[in-house]
């Protein structure tokens, strides 16, 4: 049968909203105070789906120590802490949570093999979140 | 169609085990959750149902008596048990988060009615959870 299997992990980061493309004003319009100079941050909440049969032998769809290191390793140590803008993946984009997610879903799939990693959902803040892939509702 | 869901809690234990490995086995793969004596968790349960809404009542289901159906079917089997050894489906499927939702999903599967269930939630801890939609 299959299920889906979601663990949430935490980081704290700062970012700065703020593209070349716009001018100054344009970029204060767009970005509002999420434009200030310096930057601000947040505690992230990022939330991993993974889609797969539960095996009968272990009743799971993965183990989650495998998910869990996984997680550390290509998503906590390299954002945790850390000012996003400052990322090789956010040279060319905008550290929104729009494309954090997009990036964060991209790093798993690329590095966890042993389940399919359906969906990534960030928590900016308990206000905002944002899911990817867009509509995956399981 | 309206999507409409009910929590509700229980409070368990549980270990892993796999009969048919040795200890060492069960030990590496399931960590200290092997522990023979068992472990304990607070869960939550959500349970989603589908359909549309009627349109005398307003309602896809009436929370009352999907609450009721809840209470019967799964807390009052599963609440302060421990799952291992004290309710019958996990006495050959480990009852790990995501055989929980299974399991749930299979108690309540047309016990509803007027709606058809779409999701069974199973929260282990705030932070870990498994979802099951009826698929094979």
């Amino acid at each position: 049968m299959r299920a889906y299997f979601s663990r949430r992990y935490r980081i704290s980061a700062s970012h700065r909203l703020h593209t070349d493309a716009f001018s100054a004003e344009e970029n204060r319009l767009v970005y509002g105070k999420c434009n200030n100079p310096h930057g601000h941050g947040h505690n992230y909440v990022i939330e991993v789906t993974l889609g797969g049969q539960v095996a009968p032998e272990t009743g799971m769809v993965c183990n989650l120590v495998d998910l869990d290191a996984c997680v550390r390793r290509e998503v906590i140590e390299r954002f945790d802490h850390t000012n996003l803008n400052f990322d090789p993946l956010f040279q060319e984009r905008v550290p929104t949570t729009e494309n954090l997610c997009i990036e964060v879903f991209g790093l798993l799939q690329a590095a966890f093999h042993k389940a399919e990693v359906v969906r990534v959902r960030i928590e900016e803040t308990s206000n905002n979140s944002f899911e990817y892939p867009a509509g995956a509702h399981r | 169609m309206i999507l409409l869901t009910r929590k509700a809690e229980f409070s368990a234990s549980h270990y892993y085990w796999n009969d048919a490995w040795p200890e060492e086995e069960n030990r590496r793969v399931f960590g200290k959750c092997a522990n023979k004596n068992g472990h304990g968790h607070n869960y939550t349960l959500e349970v989603t149902v589908v359909g549309d809404v009627d349109t005398t009542s307003g309602f896809v289901v009436d929370l009352k008596q999907l609450k009721d159906i809840i209470e019967r079917e799964v807390v009052s089997v599963y609440d302060h048990r421990h799952l291992n050894k004290e309710v019958p489906e996990f006495a050959t499927a480990i009852p790990t988060t995501e055989n929980i939702a299974i399991a749930v999903w299979r108690r309540l599967e047309g016990k509803v009615p007027g709606a058809k269930l779409f999701r069974v939630r199973v929260y282990e801890m705030p932070d870990l959870f498994a979802d099951y939609y009826g698929e094979p």
